[in-house]
């Protein structure tokens, strides 16, 4: 359980019209750990992630991720960094005029060439393996379904299946229930921690609502103004920092 | 400052107004309202029109074998429009060109494309290449791209930025982002102005062929210049059936198209 799977060091993100949204953010990541980052909308949570598979570049800073340092990483190395890093959406982010399947597929996409890819010319074991995955989140009757004929809870699943059908070593998701009713965000977070302890795997997910972060993670960070505040258990997150994560000035 | 400005305001449109009157009386001077050779042209548009019936067509394989390749410039014309322009578009969408100028260098051809006529294009390749319809086909491709470049560049930089996030973050190549993403996300608009824009390659083809950019066109020139008003009359008919027969096809497939959207879409 010790191993490092990630670590970041002094990152730093400043966006082109002078946003500070990241400050010094230094956090070790274990393998196998279930983490939730909580904070206030715009406390910079998505850019946090979004930096760990470059689809933001920090500006300061150091990212290694299994030993790789992943803001050093172009073109070829930075596709295998990301395909070993799964990521799940607040809006799902499917292509609404594919198959479900079709979009689980998708997660395969940097294990092909890139021509063979493009085509879709996905393997017959991609393919039974694609199925196989919406067996687990419970989707098998939805497999050939367009995505936009789902319902928003059954949608985020297809958006699990696909991060999984990568077999990533990390999971991100970005408020993977913000735009659920509470009875879909239950079960979508219950297939998100039932697959990630299946799977061995290790996992960060960005969560406005606390309790449901108590819920799933080992490990809460707490981050306000882009800078790390809380480290620790969820026992150890009492109501008093919360009040101040969310409340104080 | 307030009232100044109106008051500039006020005199530009005044100076904008006068001198679109001086423009028109001196059209009116130059031109005439009504040229008066249009009241003597009574009796030859008489003779003309006698001269139309019965419409004939003396050459049927010479004018049926142009009239394909009336066609067949707007089949190939569209076609290679079609494949350029989805290309050229990755390249000028904002959010999948490579870089930001390349975007505004690739949208300022375009629009340059698009404010050339079909027929001045065609008669510069006359020039580069000879008469025919190779000449046909690429001026009706490249005014294609004018337009459908335009459009395909607005449907892709209407895309959800978060589809092309989420298969970047699966490690797909730009290839894939493209072929499994963007492709896939614009199909229905990309279906319906391609076959609004051969909708208008096929006036054209028939057209294009009056300055010898191969086709009907050129069968129509002929007839005309020995006068022979009865075929020019046949050949009349024979382009408004081509464009009837092409319209019906085009309505066709777009219903189609529509109805699989429609489908998709319950
Ligand atoms: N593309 C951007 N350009 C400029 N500022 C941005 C951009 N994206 C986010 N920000 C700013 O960065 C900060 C952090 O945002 P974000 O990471 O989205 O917060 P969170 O996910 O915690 O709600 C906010 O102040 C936000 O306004
Ligand atoms: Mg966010």
């Amino acid at each position: 359980m010790s191993e490092v799977v990630l670590e970041t060091k002094d990152l730093s993100m400043e966006f082109p019209d002078g946003t500070q949204a990241l400050k010094n953010v230094t956090l070790t990541i274990k393998k196998g750990e279930l983490v939730s980052i909580i904070g206030p909308s715009g406390a910079g949570k998505s850019t946090f992630m979004r930096s760990l598979n470059m689809l933001n570049k920090p500006t300061e800073g150091q990212i290694v991720f299994e030993g790789e340092n992943v803001l050093k990483a172009r073109g070829k190395q930075l596709r295998q960094i990301r395909r070993r890093i799964g990521m799940v959406f607040q809006h799902f982010n499917l292509i609404k005029r594919s198959p479900t399947y079709q979009n689980v597929l998708h997660g395969r996409l940097g294990y092909l060439p890139s021509l063979k890819g493009g085509l879709g010319r996905f393997s017959e074991e991609d393919t039974r393996q694609a199925l196989e995955i919406l067996r687990r989140v419970g989707l098998e009757d939805q497999a050939f379904k367009r995505a936009d004929e789902l319902s928003g809870g059954q949608q985020q699943r297809v958006g699990i299946a696909q991060a999984i059908a990568q077999t990533p070593s990390l999971l991100l998701a970005d408020e993977p229930i913000a735009s659920l009713d509470p009875s879909s965000s239950e079960n979508v977070m219950t297939y998100l921690k039932n697959v990630c302890q299946e799977d061995g795997l290790t996992s960060i997910v960005n969560l406005h609502q606390v309790d449901f972060a108590k819920k799933f993670a080992h490990r809460i960070i707490g981050i306000k103004a882009g800078e790390v505040v809380f480290d620790g258990s969820p026992k150890e997150l009492t109501e008093g920092i919360t009040n101040y994560l969310y409340y104080s000035k | 400052m307030r009232p100044y400005i109106d008051k500039k305001n006020k005199m530009t449109k005044q100076i904008y107004v006068g001198l679109f009157i001086i423009f028109f009386i001196f059209s009116l001077l130059q031109v005439g309202i009504l040229d008066e050779r249009i009241f003597q042209a009574f009796s030859r548009v008489e003779n003309l029109l006698k001269g139309m019936v019965p419409p004939t067509i003396s050459e049927p394989i010479d004018v049926a074998g142009a009239a394909v390749e009336s066609l067949q410039v707007a089949v190939m014309g569209t076609l290679w429009g079609v494949v350029f322009s989805i290309v050229l578009a990755m390249f000028a969408a904002k959010n999948v060109s490579p870089h930001i100028s390349i975007s505004y260098a690739v949208k300022a051809f375009a629009a340059f494309v698009r404010a050339v006529p079909a027929l001045i294009w065609a008669l510069l390749f006359i020039v580069a290449i000879g008469l025919g319809p190779t000449p046909g086909i690429l001026a009706l491709a490249v005014n294609s791209i004018g337009m459908l470049m335009k459009v395909y560049a607005e449907a892709i930089e209407e895309i959800d930025t978060g589809i092309i996030d989420a298969l970047k973050a699966t490690g797909a190549s730009q290839f894939q982002v493209v072929m499994q993403g963007i492709i896939p996300s614009i199909m229905s608009i990309f279906i319906s102005w391609s076959i609004f824009r051969f909708d208008i390659n096929i006036r054209y083809a028939a057209v294009l062929g009056v300055v010898g950019a191969g086709g009907i066109g050129w069968e129509l020139v002929r007839a005309s210049r020995v006068m022979a008003y009865d075929e020019v009359l046949g050949i009349t008919l024979v382009i408004f059936g081509m464009i009837l027969l092409a319209e019906l096809v085009t309505r066709f497939l777009k219903d189609r198209a529509d109805m699989a959207t429609l489908k998709a879409m319950e």
